[in-house]
């Protein structure tokens, strides 16, 4: 009995006394902390996401306030964020464009001829292990098993119909999909960038036209109709040029695969 | 004595090397190595906290410890004086010298959950060492851990260049590399001097 009562007298008055010389010791060796780091910290989204380049919000404040970072690099806090850190740091505020995730693939379950029947465990990578890289015959498309959703810290990415779809509204373009997507198909558009087509496929038309229903074919027919010359098809796939693009829809009109998204 | 010192001192550095002989130590031998100037940083960070967790936990071990028959607290004594221990020293490098605190950066922290530093102390009291030789153990311990990943690091910075098959990419060639390390470690092995 002794002993227990001992041997917790002991460890308890060398936790409180090495918990004591800790209290102390950060009062005697208390260091400044450039105020406005807090004060920046205090503005950013607090989700740590990457999205800026800094090892989490604390690294990119600590580095706004010593003058190395640029003010408007947090994506999720986006033009509001960065006028806040302008004016804490007493500069002029260039707001980050603000990029979105973006998935340019259209096979939905059902549309999408499948190579073969995937029940493994829920994960892109694992089912990229068997032949083809994809469970789906076009090894461009998006598997659909949502290892982007998953990374996802705003809700903003969901697996629709087995491929998976961006909720714009939510999305603060920080790019964690795009890295944790293993086909590296996802891509980070300018949000202002209204037209993409969605289809990754490079395949012949022939290709494309049996494994999916709607692939880009490559026929040429937005190339032909754009008003801006603006969307070229480059190895069988429809491309836009964001500098020349009017966003006038037109394309997502006349396709007929019907493909090229025209977010309104 | 002074022999004393000589050999317990080799014995760390070579003979019972605390990574590749004792196995202690292996998550930042392995974390900590793809360069040579993180490998330094981290090794001059262990030296640095073993000597000092070598000397505390030899007076904690022997004036209140041992006394009061505790020894069998020792694990969980010396653990709570390894994390107070850097986490004391962290803070007083920041303020006193912010120069060595920004050079050993994060691995100063890491450190508390080393098992290396643990099991340096740990020696110290299945050895029987009085408080020069615990010292003396826990410095070169330290450096006999520093050199480990020193070289360790060196060897992963040149097999980066060279030409390996492609499943060793990355994780397995560097696990490769470290046992073929701990192999030529091993000449050393139950050498005795004096």
């Amino acid at each position: 009995m002794t002993t227990i009562l001992l041997s917790i007298a002991v460890l308890g008055a060398l936790g409180a006394l090495f918990g004591a010389i800790l209290a102390f010791a950060s009062k005697i060796f208390h260091v400044e902390v450039d105020p406005r780091q807090e004060a920046v910290r205090e503005c950013l989204a607090g989700a740590n996401c990457g999205g800026c380049g800094y090892p989490g919000c604390d690294g990119y404040a600590a580095a706004v306030a010593k003058g190395e970072a640029p003010t408007n690099r947090c994506v999720a806090g986006g033009a509001e964020a960065a006028a806040k850190i302008a004016e804490i740091m007493g500069v002029s505020a260039d707001a980050a464009e603000k990029m979105v995730a973006f998935v340019p693939c259209s096979g939905t379950t059902g549309h999408a001829e499948m190579r073969f029947n995937y029940s493994g465990p829920v994960d892109c990578r694992a089912a990229m292990l068997f032949g083809g890289k994809s469970n789906k015959t076009c090894t461009f498309a998006c598997i659909g098993l949502g290892n982007c959703s998953r990374v996802c810290q705003f809700d903003a990415m969901h697996i629709v119909d087995g491929v998976a779809k961006v909720d714009r509204s939510k999305c603060v373009g920080c790019g964690a999909c795009a890295d944790a997507c293993p086909k590296s198909i996802i891509q980070m558009i300018p949000e202002s960038q209204k037209i993409m087509p969605a289809c990754g496929n490079k395949d012949k038309g022939a290709k494309v036209m049996k494994m999916c229903d709607f692939g880009c074919i490559g026929c040429m027919k937005c190339q032909r109709e754009c008003p801006a010359d603006a969307i070229v098809v480059k190895d069988n796939l429809a491309v836009v040029d964001v500098t020349k693009c009017v966003q006038c829809g037109h394309c997502s009109d006349i396709c007929p695969r019907h493909i090229i998204n025209y977010f309104g | 004595m002074l022999t004393n010192i000589i050999s317990i001192s080799l014995g760390a550095i070579l003979v019972n090397n605390f990574i590749f002989s004792q196995f202690l130590g292996c998550c930042p031998f392995l974390g900590c190595s793809s360069k040579v100037e993180t490998a330094t940083g981290m090794g001059l960070a262990v030296v640095f906290v073993m000597g000092l967790a070598s000397a505390i936990c030899w007076v904690i071990d022997t004036y209140i410890l041992i006394p009061l028959g505790l020894a069998f607290l020792e694990t969980l004594a010396f653990i709570l004086v390894i994390a107070s221990l850097v986490q004391f020293v962290e803070m007083f490098l920041k303020k006193s010298i912010p120069s060595l605190y920004s050079a050993l950066g994060i691995y100063l922290p890491l450190i508390t959950t080393n098992c290396a530093v643990l099991g340096v102390v740990l020696l110290n009291v299945q050895n029987h060492y009085n408080f020069i030789e615990s010292v003396v153990y826990g410095i070169t311990g330290g450096f006999g851990f520093m050199l480990a990943i020193v070289l360790f690091a060196s060897v992963r910075e040149r097999v980066q260049f060279s030409d390996y098959p492609e499943c060793f990419d990355g994780f397995p060639i560097c696990l490769i590399s470290a046992g073929l390390l701990a192999l030529a470690f091993m000449g050393f092995s139950g050498m005795k001097i004096f």
